[in-house]
């Protein structure tokens, strides 16, 4: 079982930031790497169990199940059903915690796979750097780090 | 049920917040508001359920028990078992994250509680702002203090001249003399000059000072040890300017201490025997160290040599509130032993309970020894250590249990005068009257006794507490606070911090 976990602060309160992330259609506007998503059969993006399937900018087309979203601890957990990345098992979960100190947030995101082991190490650096990283980045450059 | 939450980022990576935080007796070391802090049961302090009692700086005294602690997830959560403040069902959990991003710390801080009604909000007020807040702010401060090199340290002193270099020269400084037994107004500063060293001498720049009760009675002549003019003082610390020859332990621009006759501590430059100076381990400052060495070293022979306190004992302790016997509460009670402190007012009952005694005694219609029965099933104490003297020996015999130990280290009511030692075999007691120079007088002896008062010291079963500072030069201002009662912990004179010219 591999594991990434990435962690940043972003310089904005998580209620803001939450209004982004827990959109789960939303990936396009926040995640430079992500062209277009949609939700399979009409669904809301906030129902658990919807699926979106999106495409990145250089081709590449994911499947996600939504697991768990709580608008409590602003946190989403989803599996990957489909993906080229040779990930199994996959789930991930984002979550955001209030900074109180300055009305920041902290941001975590972790996932937990099945992989080649020959493949392993460059998975976890790829998806921690070019996918979470760069979505905090992202984020820092939306709301301020 | 009120919940409160605060969170803030630290600039350090989480392994050093997580080294300051997971030592659940250490918050006393850097929380603002904890004054003093012990670990009850003699247990450690990240072994899960055990209870850290600590006093505030308002006074208010605080139990709380470790109900977990998890080096993985970097948490840990406590309850309140018992305190003066209206806290009920208090539950509080620390956590640290690592933020990748840039090698921080998150660290969140929250707890649900309940209070009296209408206290709600001054309570969740005091918790978030006066517990956690200032708490972030002091750790912050602390880490960045730390790799931010502000420490003051001894490479940036005036550098040493190494060993040969100047030579033959004597060092020009400040010294406290007596010119003549009496007042404080006797200590006065005048120049003084510590010479090169000879075989087996070191030549100190020293940076703290002790200031001891024995002192005053150097001064006044009370005590045979100062002969006018002479410079009062038995500890202190400092750097090594140079050694002379056959000096192996000792090397220029270390950090070293001592505390041992003859007098003459009072100085910012001194020269003497190297035999009894130590080497001091980086996390002992000089302060500590001049502060605590004579009183440590004290208790270290009483409580390890004079007699070896085991688990179960019953220690009674005179003066708990006092230098020496603060000392001895917090460390019997860190061996094992049930501590009772013996003292005159209640507030130093609270000094004494702070320290670790177990159950405080103070004048009342029972008598001493009475009271101690009365605490022990019948028993009595299995060792007494007392500094008091002529009033306190015969309640002290009285007071011994069967077999039991009576330390006689000092005599501050008067000398105990002649007894009759048949009055031993009412519980076949066994009498000591140990003298420090003898328990300390050889590199061996004194540096054991020193290493263990250090460890103690790291481990914070024993704690120095510097009540106040003075100017080597107001020494006179020191001693006059400390005659009138007006001190509170150790008192230490600090050298002006300016190095002093070679002559």
């Amino acid at each position: 079982m591999a594991r990434v976990y990435i962690s940043s602060v972003i310089g904005a309160p998580a209620d803001r930031i939450w209004q982004t992330v827990r959109d789960f259609n939303a990936l396009p506007d926040w995640l430079p790497a992500v062209r277009e998503s949609r939700i399979e059969g009409g669904q809301p993006s906030d129902q658990v169990g919807c699926v979106r399937a999106f495409r990145l900018e250089d081709g590449g087309f994911l499947r996600e199940r939504l697991l768990a979203l709580s608008d409590y601890d602003y946190s989403v957990t989803y599996s990957i059903l489909e993906s080229p990345m040779g990930v199994e098992n996959y789930i991930a979960t984002l979550k955001l915690v209030p900074v109180t100190d300055g009305g920041r947030t902290f941001a975590e995101w972790t996932a937990e796979f099945d992989c080649d082991p020959a493949a392993e190490a460059e998975l976890v650096a790829n998806i921690g750097n070019n996918v979470f990283q760069a979505a905090f980045d992202a984020l820092k450059v939306r709301f301020g780090a | 049920m009120i919940r409160v939450v605060r969170s803030t980022v630290i600039d350090a990576p989480i392994a050093a917040v997580w080294d300051i935080l997971r030592d659940f007796n250490g918050h006393d070391r850097w929380h603002p508001i904890v004054r003093r802090s012990f670990l009850e049961e003699s247990k450690r302090t990240d072994q899960v359920g055990c209870v850290r009692n600590f006093d505030l700086e308002d006074g208010a005294n605080v139990r709380e028990r470790l109900l977990t602690l998890s080096d993985r997830d970097r948490r840990f959560r406590y309850t309140i078992v018992g305190a003066d403040i209206p806290l009920h069902d208090y539950v509080a959990e620390v956590e640290l994250k690592p933020v990748t991003d840039g090698d921080r710390t998150f660290w969140r801080w929250s707890s649900t509680f309940n209070t009296p009604v209408g206290q709600e909000s001054e309570l969740a007020a005091l918790v978030a702002t006066e517990v956690y807040e200032a708490g972030f702010a002091a750790v912050r401060e602390r880490v960045e203090t730390r790799s931010g090199g502000e420490r003051r340290t001894w490479d940036a002193a005036p550098a040493a001249p190494a060993v040969g270099q100047g030579m033959g020269a004597a060092i020009a400084g400040t010294a406290i003399v007596v010119d003549r037994h009496g007042g404080a107004e006797e200590l006065r500063p005048q120049p003084a000059e510590a010479p090169p060293p000879g075989p087996g001498q070191v030549r100190l720049r020293q940076t703290a000072i002790g200031v001891n009760y024995i002192d005053v009675y150097c001064r006044t002549g009370y005590f045979d040890l100062l002969e006018p003019p002479g410079v009062p003082g038995l500890e202190a610390a400092g750097v090594v300017v140079d050694v002379g020859p056959n000096v192996g332990h000792l090397a220029p621009g270390q950090r070293v201490a001592y505390a041992c006759p003859p007098l003459g501590a009072y100085t910012t430059v001194r020269t003497m025997d190297a035999g009894l100076v130590i080497p001091l381990p980086d996390r002992i400052d000089d302060e500590t160290a001049a502060a605590g060495l004579l009183k440590g070293v004290t208790a270290e022979f009483l409580l390890h040599r004079v007699h070896a306190v085991t688990p179960g004992e019953t220690v009674l302790v005179y003066a708990p509130a006092g230098g020496v016997g603060r000392i001895l509460c917090q460390w019997a009670n860190r061996l094992g032993a049930t501590v009772i402190g013996a003292t005159s007012t209640d507030e130093k009952a609270r000094v004494a309970r702070a320290a670790g005694a177990h159950h405080v005694i103070v004048p009342g219609e029972k008598s001493l020894e009475e009271q101690v029965r009365d605490l022990t099933d019948g028993r009595g104490a299995d060792v007494i250590y007392d500094a008091v003297g002529r009033d306190s020996f015969a309640h002290s015999v009285a007071a011994l249990a069967v077999r039991g130990h009576l330390v006689s280290f000092g005599q501050a009511s008067g000398d105990i005068g002649p007894r009759d030692i048949g009055m031993l075999a009412g519980c076949s007691a066994t009498l000591s009257r140990p003298n420090y120079v003898h328990y300390t007088d050889t590199p061996e002896k004194f540096g054991a006794a020193a290493e263990r008062l250090f460890d103690a010291i790291e481990r914070r079963i024993v704690t120095v507490e510097i009540g106040q500072r003075f100017a080597l030069e107001n020494a006179a201002d020191a001693h006059r606070a400390l005659e009138n009662r007006v001190t509170t912990g150790s008192t230490v004179l600090i050298p002006a911090e300016q190095g002093e010219a070679e002559t």
